[in-house]
């Protein structure tokens, strides 16, 4: 029984993470139709910076002073660093593209992937960065006989908070209806007085931010290493799939559904874990190409 | 004078004309191994290995319209059936090695390509990459099979070509490889450039092209849209097989990063960087990537760093690559002199 609370915490951790990754992608995806292959390094570079800043800091013997308080609150610096990132890409090298077939897309966040790829290995170094620090200071619950990190409990309220605030975001507040409107049809809302560059700027720059805080919430727990963006690719590719590309209620239960496949599985299937998770997502796109969520 | 210029334009070189340049580069391309060392004949194999996996990728990209993401499976495929071929069966015959790579290309390339030919578009390129990634998987899983990321060994020198009339017993073992399997993999890529020449100028090959320009139209005139676009991706992921089992004894290992999405990206990019709008784009877009990689990956340990500078720059700038920006510069030049 506790072994099944554990997985399911598990599972539930790996969800919030998966989610804030996916529907960043998502959100890209939804609003400017661009399928982002660079998403994945975005996520891995806000781990790193994350885990940079946050080891500087204890570096520097400020952590005494910071507290437990200061120091997560260090963590979004890496997820508001891809946000700004994010805004410079879109303007300069996405917006040229739009009018162009979207192999070019493909191609272009395929090289952004490349860049980024290498400058990580450039300005971080090859060895893993971490900020374990973060979960050893907030210890442990006892979960019957077994200890289990308070810091993914956190996680997983950073993830429930993410969905609903983005929830409120796009369905209850005024730029949501013109992130909306422009989603639908970008020239009408252009006709209407909206400034649809400055939207794109904007829901790029959020949905960059949603990766980065991806990578930020999950350096704690496990340390920044190179490759982890293109291995998060293709798992936010499963979820997005699997959900609907450009819903947001699919990016949720498609991160549900595939860390609860996937725990299940590192728990009795390993060898084909990952097959099943690629299969299921193939699985969908033949029955239901526009996933569970998503509308044609 | 104008109409003149305009049929010439339309028709493209005469067929004659084409045979003699053709015979021209494939003169140059077989004396070269007398006059460069083992080295560079090594990376030119590896370039025309290459650019038989652009022609077939470049078959869907250029002709069909879909954008597949997820070609690594079919050169792994192929890379990998080779490996277990030698390893488990002990056939050292390279023809053998081919037939039976074949064989796994088509099955493989048969049974994906009849479920992603349901979609165009982004979910195709989706598709395509999820299904290649299962494969991926289940080689980087299933290491007592396949050697998980250690990859399987196919020793160049135990191979025999042309039915066991060239083999690789005793001294000097792998320049005699080399210089061997240089011609043999030439021979193929003529053959492959012929046959798929052959393909795109055939009703099928029109027939491709009426679909990637109009889909509806296509199928209005009575083209079995679906079936095309299957036949093709069969086509497309045998070529792209060949590759990957003629690049197996050249590397001597073969690991789960060919079947690793990111390599499917590396054959997009070799596509577009010779410009998928020509025929002999993707031939020569391999081969001048083979050649960019390798000394990217000599001179600095951010080759990626540079090839993806590179990539942005072709898309933001040279969206025709090398070949399309050739033919245009070639063009303007044609019509200011008279």
């Amino acid at each position: 029984m506790t072994i099944f609370i554990i997985q399911v915490l598990n599972a539930l951790f790996y969800a919030a993470v998966l989610f804030l990754i996916a529907a960043g992608l998502s959100l890209i995806y939804g609003v400017m139709r661009i399928v982002n292959l660079a998403h994945g390094t975005l996520y891995a570079l806000g781990a790193y910076v994350s885990a940079w800043v946050v080891g500087g800091a204890i570096g520097h013997a400020v952590a005494g002073t910071l507290g437990l308080v200061g120091l997560l609150l260090l963590l979004p610096v890496g997820a508001i660093a891809i946000a700004i990132i994010g805004a410079a890409i879109e303007p300069t090298l996405l917006r040229p593209l739009y009018r162009r077939p979207e192999e070019y897309h493909l191609l272009l966040t395929f090289g952004l992937l490349m860049i980024l790829e290498d400058l990580m290995k450039l300005l971080f170094g090859g060895t893993p960065l971490s900020a374990g620090q973060i979960m050893d200071f907030m210890g442990s619950v006892p979960i019957g006989r077994l200890l289990y990190p308070t810091y993914n409990f956190f996680v997983i309220v950073v993830g429930v908070a993410a969905a609903i605030g983005l929830w409120w975001f796009i369905y209850r507040t005024k730029f949501g209806v013109i992130l909306r409107a422009t989603s639908q049809d970008r020239r009408m809302a252009g006709a209407l007085g909206i400034n649809v560059g400055r939207v794109y700027v904007q829901a790029f720059a959020i949905g960059c931010f949603m990766a980065g805080l991806g990578g930020a919430v999950v350096v704690p727990a496990q340390a920044a290493v190179l490759g982890m963006g293109v291995e998060a690719l293709v798992l936010a590719f499963v979820v997005v799939v699997i959900g609907g590309l450009g819903s947001l209620e699919g990016a949720l239960v498609g991160a549900l559904i595939v860390s609860f496949v996937r725990t299940a599985g590192i728990q009795f299937f390993p060898e084909i874990e990952l097959a099943v998770l690629y299969l299921i997502a193939t699985v969908v796109l033949i029955v239901r190409p526009t996933g569970l969520f998503g509308r044609a | 004078m104008s109409i003149v210029m305009d049929t010439r334009a339309s028709t493209g070189p005469s067929v004659p004309r084409l045979a003699i340049v053709a015979t021209l580069v494939l003169v140059v391309l077989a004396a070269l191994p007398y006059v460069v060392d083992v080295y560079q004949t090594q990376l030119l194999i590896y370039g025309l290995v290459f650019a038989i996996a652009a022609l077939g990728f470049n078959l869907l990209l250029g002709y069909t319209g879909l954008l597949s993401f997820g070609h690594s499976a079919y050169f792994g495929t192929g890379a990998y059936t080779v490996a277990f071929i030698v390893r488990d069966l002990g056939i050292q015959s390279m023809e053998l090695c081919i037939l039976g790579g074949l064989i796994g290309t088509f099955l493989v390339s048969a049974l994906f390509g009849f479920v992603c030919v349901r979609h165009t578009r982004i979910f195709f390129g989706i598709l395509t990459l999820a299904l290649s990634q299962v494969l991926w998987s289940l080689a980087f899983k299933f290491f007592w099979v396949t050697g998980g990321t250690d990859g399987m060994r196919v020793a160049s020198a135990k191979l025999t070509l042309f039915g066991g009339l060239v083999d690789f017993q005793g001294r000097g073992a792998f320049q005699r490889f080399v210089f061997a399997y240089y011609y043999y993999v030439l021979i193929l890529f003529a053959a492959s450039t012929v046959i798929m020449w052959i393909i795109v100028h055939s009703p099928f090959g029109k027939a491709l092209q009426a679909i990637r320009d109009n889909e509806t139209r296509a199928s209005f005139v009575g083209i079995s849209v679906r079936r095309y676009r299957w036949v093709a991706f069969v086509i497309s992921g045998l070529f792209t097989g060949l590759a990957g089992i003629l690049w197996v004894p050249l590397n001597g290992l073969t690991t789960p990063d060919v079947l690793y999405w990111p390599f499917s990206g590396e054959l997009v990019f070799m596509t577009v960087l010779g410009g998928f709008r020509s025929f002999t784009g993707p031939i020569v877009g391999a081969i001048v990537f083979n050649y960019l990689k390798t000394y990217a990956v000599a001179s600095t340990e951010y080759w990626q760093l540079l090839l993806g500078v590179v990539l942005v720059a072709l898309v933001m700038v040279l969206p025709t690559g090398i070949v399309g920006t050739a033919a245009r510069v070639a063009d303007k030049i044609m019509r200011r002199t008279p």
